[in-house]
């Protein structure tokens, strides 16, 4: 498989990145590299290994279902400046 | 052409825990804005989550209810979009590995029972609330919500009709609430419904291009939203245009779908597994135990109403229909043994309050302890059935005991004969001609002389002494 600078653009779209030109030939060519690393796993011959569901070797890490007290309002917003009755103030978006 | 539809539903329904899934704010509805919030509600940096237990035995219970296979392994995974509902840009989902895959539920549609297949039911969280704000050019948010357990509930294509639609949801809701997963309601969110919904030649195997519905706010909207939908498509199809893949918003006032305008072409979530959530591995005893926890649901009920109490199919059917109901039945019947009487009591007089005013029985103050008095109070004669109407609507809407409203409203049945024999006497010499018409054979007449009675002691009269009053004198 072989990235192009239309793949490296859709990406940046989608995770609204801004990149440019330069920063495009970039990607596409360090992401190839990635890619052909990754590649090579491909060679192997995996038809008796499990497949992998999750890296960690956990299971089952859960709490009870108890309420713990929640943050008071001061502390709630304490990080933006975008704090209106109680609301956070963000952007429209038109949907229709 | 004939067409036929194939429609399929993704529910998701919020889950009845008292904390939210991945921390311990509570999950409860409402709220002054932003109070159920901590740092990971918020997605502050450094937070991680913690996956509530009780969560996923609640899904595991939905799950077997509707007849779902549970997968040993499962998995939580980021679906990444950007929205400012959403604080991590991320929603914490089940994309490959769900907790569970292939169920069924059964409806009952007039051509018989139809097995409705379920594709998949996994755990995810909920976003936070957006309002529009009615001054100036942004919107506000409210994280209560956010993090809140949802299951999502995803059927296969097996529904062909609205109406079917219809069927598979009230079953699907009705599961939910039996097994007290969650509260199903709509008005507040805790149960919503998008639709997937293409035509295709009557017989023909292939499917049509499909288009998604959301919007919709009850379940008649839904159905509503389908008609509408299958016939636009119809139209498309027979100007010779082809339907678009699109997500269409249902407007239930103008009772028409209208095309969202979309920023990306196709939603692309880049999903992959969340590495601060450790899988999910079920033991078959834990299974089992979340089975032994499943109660009686709501067609084992309606049968054992028909088997124990031999209540028609249809009355029985009506009172299983929703848990609370259900539940209230029966509260009365182990305080009241005449069930056929709680029945009609229910069946015809509080449905139709409710229904005429559409309210569900936990909207209205009745309760079974004061219904129970109230039927005990008529069978000791202290009140008239026709009295006891009056004292049930009060009831309803105070939720006083009835004794007190008869009490207060001097409402007692009058049931001393000699009291009554004076009423009796007047009615007679006022209506000499009723009198002479029974005794020659119209026996509406004897019906008028007693509704006679009735009116003097503003229905308070014991019905049977009158009865028996008029008997003596006018027969001798
Ligand atoms: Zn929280």
């Amino acid at each position: 498989m072989k990235i192009t600078k239309d793949d490296i653009e859709y990406i940046a779209d989608v995770a609204m990145l801004y990149l440019n030109e330069e920063k495009k030939e970039h990607y596409t060519e360090e992401l190839n590299v990635v890619l052909n690393q990754i590649a090579k796993l491909g060679e192997l011959d995996t038809k008796d290994v499990e497949p992998t569901v999750h890296i960690l070797p956990l299971k089952n890490v859960w709490r009870e279902d108890k309420i713990e007290p929640s943050l008071d309002s001061e502390q709630v917003f304490m990080n933006t400046e975008n704090g209106e009755e109680g609301f956070f103030r963000v952007p429209k978006i038109i949907e229709d | 052409m004939e067409y036929e539809a194939v429609i399929g539903l993704e529910v998701h329904a919020e889950l009845l825990t008292d904390s939210k899934i991945f921390c311990s704010c509570a999950s409860k509805f409402g709220g002054a804005p932003n109070t159920h919030c901590c740092p990971g509600c918020l997605a502050m940096p450094g937070t991680l989550p913690i996956l509530n237990k009780h969560a996923v035995e609640l899904g595991i219970k939905a799950a077997l209810a509707l007849n779902c296979e549970i997968l040993p392994y499962s998995r939580f995974d980021r679906k990444n979009y950007f929205y400012p509902d959403l604080p991590k840009a991320y929603q914490i989902s089940q994309n490959d590995f769900p907790l569970a895959v292939n169920g069924y539920i059964n409806i009952e549609t007039e051509q018989g029972i139809k097995k409705i297949g379920i594709k998949r039911a996994h755990l995810e969280e909920d976003a936070g609330k957006l309002i529009h704000s009615e001054h100036g050019d942004y919107s506000l948010v409210d994280f209560n919500r956010s993090g809140a357990p949802l299951i999502e509930i995803v059927s296969e294509p097996d529904l062909n009709t609205p109406r079917e639609a219809w069927l598979y949801l009230t079953k699907l809701k009705s599961i939910l609430e039996y097994t007290e997963v969650s509260d199903c309601k709509m008005q507040e969110g805790s149960l919503r419904c998008d639709a997937n919904v293409s035509i295709r030649a009557k017989g023909s195997e292939k499917l049509g291009t499909k288009t998604e519905l959301k919007n919709m706010n009850s379940f008649r909207a839904i159905e509503r939203a389908l008609e509408y939908e299958i016939e636009r498509q119809k139209r498309v199809l027979e100007k010779g245009e082809e339907v678009i893949q699109e997500t269409r918003r249902w407007d239930d006032a103008r009772g028409i779908t209208i095309t969202m305008r979309t920023k990306e072409e196709a939603a692309d979530y880049r999903y992959f597994p969340d590495p601060d959530l450790p899988p999910i591995v079920i033991e078959k005893d834990f299974i089992e135990e979340v089975r032994s926890k499943i109660p009686e649901l709501s067609h084992e009920r309606k049968e054992r109403y028909i088997r124990e109490f031999g209540l028609p199919e249809y009355d029985a059917g009506v009172l299983t229909d929703s848990k609370k109901l259900s539940d209230f039945f029966e509260e009365c019947v182990n305080k009241y043994p005449d069930a056929k009487k709680v029945s009609n009591w229910i069946m015809v007089e509080l449905l139709a309050i409710l229904n005429a005013e559409g309210k569900e029985i936990e909207d209205i103050s009745l309760t079974p302890d004061n219904l129970v008095k109230m039927l005990n109070m008529i069978d000791k004669g202290t009140i008239s059935g026709k009295i006891a109407k009056t004292v049930f609507r009060e009831m309803l809407d105070t939720g006083k005991d009835p004794s007190k409203i008869v009490e207060e409203k001097g409402l007692v049945q009058l049931s001393d004969e000699d009291e009554l024999e004076k009423i009796v006497d007047i009615v007679l010499n006022e209506n000499q001609q009723s009198v002479d018409d029974y005794k020659n054979g119209k026996d509406r007449a004897f019906g008028f002389l007693v509704g006679q009675v009735m009116k003097a002691t503003r229905g308070k009269a014991n019905p049977k002494i009158v009865n028996k009053l008029l008997r003596e004198k006018i027969d001798g």
